[in-house]
Parts: structure tokens; sequence; C-alpha cells
């Protein structure tokens, strides 16, 4: 259970976060969206412990957390991050970057754990001793993914995982989250500002606006357009033009 | 303004021997709007960029035509290339972070572009920029001209970017992924801007994507490129009735906001479409 009440984190004089508020079952997956600057971001790194200037109550991994995090908070929640070309170090290889949070956290068996872990994420047993350079973007993203799983976390933090890839790499590495999440029941809190992507994988939305939580609803509402705030309309009716440019053109 | 491609192929040298990145591309285009899609390696950026001969220095090019308004763009020297190069045809890259002069003001850049095209006082070019910069709705250009690029917000970026591209007063506007890097409201934006001074300007516009809803709805005609090769095109409003089992992948791939799938589709490529 992750519990975020009246977050608020500051940037000199700006106010990015605004008080914002929700909570995340054990096992859900949440999808914060919202335009570049809506402070969506910004929430995702105050929960992982990145940024320590904030003030409300974060409830994560079973206990209220301050702005240091322990190790064992590191060790149940992860985080992905957008571009897999800037999130791997270009001079290990996918073996050392895998084991290394392994070797942080004391984790014996390392080798079986690598190798298990590269069949999870269905990426072939001998990339296991590659650089990054030599891995197309969707394996490394799979890459990313397998580290932030090895020291069996409960929490996954996604920030926009999937849009520096293409589409059809997309696909794959959302089934990828979604097998991951039954297999191991994470739970996922996903930054997006795809409303498609996030209404794939995420049942519980909310939106965001100028650093305020404007509205949260079911990916099933959203769907539906049961929506009660003008600015998520706005983000429903553009992404809907663009989904179905034949219906919008005809309309 | 006509360009006319044919047959265009792109070689790079290997230990292996040379690989082809385009393997037999051929377009034309007049004063419309084409969109060419495909995944990264597909070649799509190499063949618009062949058109302003705009390649890597080892890229071995070979075509029957490459033809811009007439020009023959394989021969053509280079103080004919610089003649369409900026002036006849804008470039629009992704990145306005890094496509844009760190140490000169927005304004500066544009500036230049109108001065080294068109000649005339530092005080014209500068009336100008800021000019340009009230076209591509930017609401203060007055304060933006004099901002540096790491005072822009990314839809800002981009804008100046597309004002300095339409200093010269091109015919051509090539779009290389212009809004790859900007969230989905800004790109509507951007596109929406690109659409509307394409048309009012009566120019041609290539936009390069990879991504199909997208550039089907800014674009009338959709090359889909696979491996180099154009496996299907299309009218843009047809694109729902394709054949090509690769454009009709990237279509299902997609997660959709109106029809929930409990899975995404994934491609499964064929070796066939690689062609011979």
């Amino acid at each position: 259970m992750i519990e975020v009440n009246e977050l608020r984190v500051r940037f000199g004089a700006i106010e990015a976060v605004k008080g914002v508020s929700f909570r995340v079952p054990q096992g859900a997956s949440f999808g914060l969206v919202g335009e570049s600057g809506s402070g969506k971001s910004t929430v995702l790194r105050a929960l992982s412990g990145l940024n320590r200037d904030w003030s409300g109550d974060i409830v994560i991994a079973e206990k209220g957390q301050g702005p240091v995090r322990d190790k064992d908070f590191f060790r149940r929640v992860q985080m992905v991050f957008q571009d897999p070309y800037g999130s791997l170090h270009p001079r290990q290889t996918v073996d050392r970057a895998l084991s290394e949070p392994l070797l942080v956290h004391g984790i014996g068996d390392v080798d079986a754990r690598v190798r298990r872990a590269l069949a999870e994420v269905a990426l072939p047993a001998m990339l296991r001793f590659r650089y990054p350079h030599q891995l197309s973007g969707g394996q490394r993203q799979r890459v990313a993914i397998a580290r932030a799983l090895m020291a069996e976390p409960e929490v996954l933090l996604l920030d926009e995982p999937t849009s520096a890839l293409d589409v059809s790499v997309q696909a794959e590495v959302l089934n990828l989250l979604s097998d991951l999440q039954r297999a191991r029941n994470l739970t996922y809190i996903m930054v997006s500002h795809n409303l498609a992507v996030v209404a794939h994988l995420c049942s519980e939305i909310g939106v965001m606006q100028g650093g305020e939580m404007v509205e949260l609803l079911s990916a099933d509402d959203l769907r539906a357009g049961r929506i009660s705030h003008p600015h998520t309309k706005a983000l429903r009716a553009l992404s809907i033009e663009l989904e179905e440019p034949e219906m919008a053109k005809s309309a | 303004m006509q360009v006319v491609v044919r047959n265009l192929r792109i070689a790079f040298p290997s230990p292996q021997g040379p690989t082809e990145a385009v393997r037999g591309v051929s377009f034309a285009l007049g004063q419309e709007k084409l969109g060419i899609v495909g995944e990264s390696g597909s070649g799509k950026s190499l063949t618009a960029r062949s058109i302003l001969r705009l390649l890597p220095r080892q890229a071995q090019v070979s075509a029957e035509t490459i033809e811009f308004d007439g020009i023959d763009v394989l021969k053509a020297n280079e103080t004919r290339m610089r003649a369409i190069r900026g002036k006849r045809a804008g470039l629009i890259m992704q990145d306005p972070k890094f496509s844009l002069n760190p140490v000169m003001t927005a304004g500066q850049q544009i500036a230049e572009a109108w001065h080294a095209h068109r000649g005339g006082s530092r005080k014209e070019a500068k009336d100008a920029a800021v000019e340009l910069l009230a076209q591509v709705q930017i609401r203060d250009p007055k304060r933006v001209a004099d901002m540096y690029p790491h005072e822009l917000s990314g839809g800002m970026g981009q804008r100046a970017m597309i004002a300095m591209m339409l200093a010269p007063d091109p015919e051509l506007l090539i779009a290389d992924e212009p809004t790859s890097a900007l969230d989905a409201t800004v790109q509507a934006e951007i596109l929406r801007l690109i659409e509307d001074l394409v048309s009012r300007r009566g120019m041609g516009l290539i936009l390069i994507s990879h991504d199909l809803p997208l550039v089907s709805h800014f674009c009338d005609r959709v090359l889909v490129m696979y491996a180099g090769r154009v496996v299907e095109e299309a009218r843009a409003g047809e694109l729902a009735r394709a054949k090509h089992p690769y454009t009709r992948g990237l279509l299902d791939c997609l997660p959709s906001l109106v029809q929930p799938k409990p899975r995404l589709a994934v491609m499964r490529r064929d070796p066939a479409w690689l062609g011979t």
C-alpha cells in the first residue's frame, strides 16, 4: 500500500507540486498523466527518494518515509527511467549492471539470479556480457527493467518507460510489464503523457495540471468519458482525435 | 517545386562489405504533405536527407534520379546545393535543445538565418526575427527574441526552430521527428502550426515520424518504410484499409483509449518483407 498525503515540492520560489494526495493498494497500478511541467515526474522523484526537499506524508513499503531513505527502502522500491540510453552505464556489461543490486543488498547466488533475470525479461543469455551500445533500444529497456527487479522489490516507479521506444517495441515492453506484475504481485506507479498507454496498464489514474491533482478517476471512466474536470476532457479529446484520424476528419 | 526520387540506394561500408540502409526508394512530391513512417533504422531520415545531400560522409549514394525543382542533386556542386539547403528547403530536427546554438539568443539565430539568405541591414533582420516569432504564435515575441535556448520550453524552442526555417521563405519543409521530444498537447500544437504554415505559404512538406496515426492525421499521403524499402503507400484517409502486414502490425500494436485490449499485439516479422 502506498499513501501520499498533501505532498508539496518547492524549487526556489516555484511550487512544483501543490498538495497532492492519492493511495495505491498493493498489487495495483496507478498512472500519473499531465503535460510537461505539470509536476508528475516531480511526484515520482519525491516518492523514489531522489528529491529530498518535500513536505507532506509519504507511506511506502509499510512505513512513513522521511527525506532520507534506508537501504531496505531501496531494495523494496525501484525505478525505471525514460531513456534506456542514459540509464545504463556505458562501460559496464549487462552482467555487471544486473549483479550490482545483488552485491549492494548482500543477496547471494548471483550467477543463477542474473541468468534467471535475463530469461524473465525475454533476453537471450548471450547478451549477458555485452555492453549497452551493442543492444537495441528495446533490449536496453528490458535490461533496465531486469535490473530494477534484481533485488525483488514490491514497488516499481516507472517514468515514461516506453516513450523513447518504437511502437512495436513499446507493445512488447508493456506486455512484459503486465506479465511481471501478475507473476510477482508488483505495485506500479507510472508517469506518462500518453493517455492510451497509461489506461492500458493502470486501472486508476491521476490527472495533474500546474502542480495540482485535478482529477482522480478509473481507466474505465476515462475511456467512457465519465470525466468531471475540463483538463482531463481536453487531454482525452486530443488523444482520441489522434487515435482515430478518420473519425475526427469526418466528424 | 517538384521533388523526384527514383530508385534511391544508400549504403555504408562495413567490415563485411557495404550494408544497404536504403534499398530502391522512389517517390515524387509536389505542393503536398507527405509522411514517411517507419521504425528506427528503416531508412526514413536518410531518404529525406538525401534530397538536401545531407548524409554522413561515408554514405554511398546511388539513384536514377534525385531532383529538386529540376536541379540534379546528385551532380550539383556545393554552391548550387547551398542555394537549396536552408533557402529553398528547410530542415526541422527532433530536439530543439541540441539543434539551437546555446550561446546565441533565439532572436539572433533567426536574424542570422534571415540575413544570410536575404541580406539587408542588421535592424531589418532583427525586426524580421520578431515578426517570424509572432508568426509561429509566440505570444510575447520581443521578449522571447532576447532569450537563450536554455530559457525556452521544448515547445517554444521548436517554434523558434520553425521560425528560423521560415526566414528564407522555403518551398519545401522537411520535418524529421519534429515533436518526438514534446508531450502530447504541445506535439499537436506544433504539428497544427506546421500544417497551417505549409498550407498558407503553399509549401511542400515531408513529415518523418515513427507514429503512424499522428502522421496520417497531418499528411495527405503516407509512405511506410521497412528495412530500407517502401512497403506501402497510401492516402492518409485510407490507412485503416492498409494491406501490408507490417503497416497493419504498426497499427495493431498501439494501445487504444477507445478500445481496451487485454494484451497488445506483437509484431511478427516475416523475412519475406525484406524483399530481394
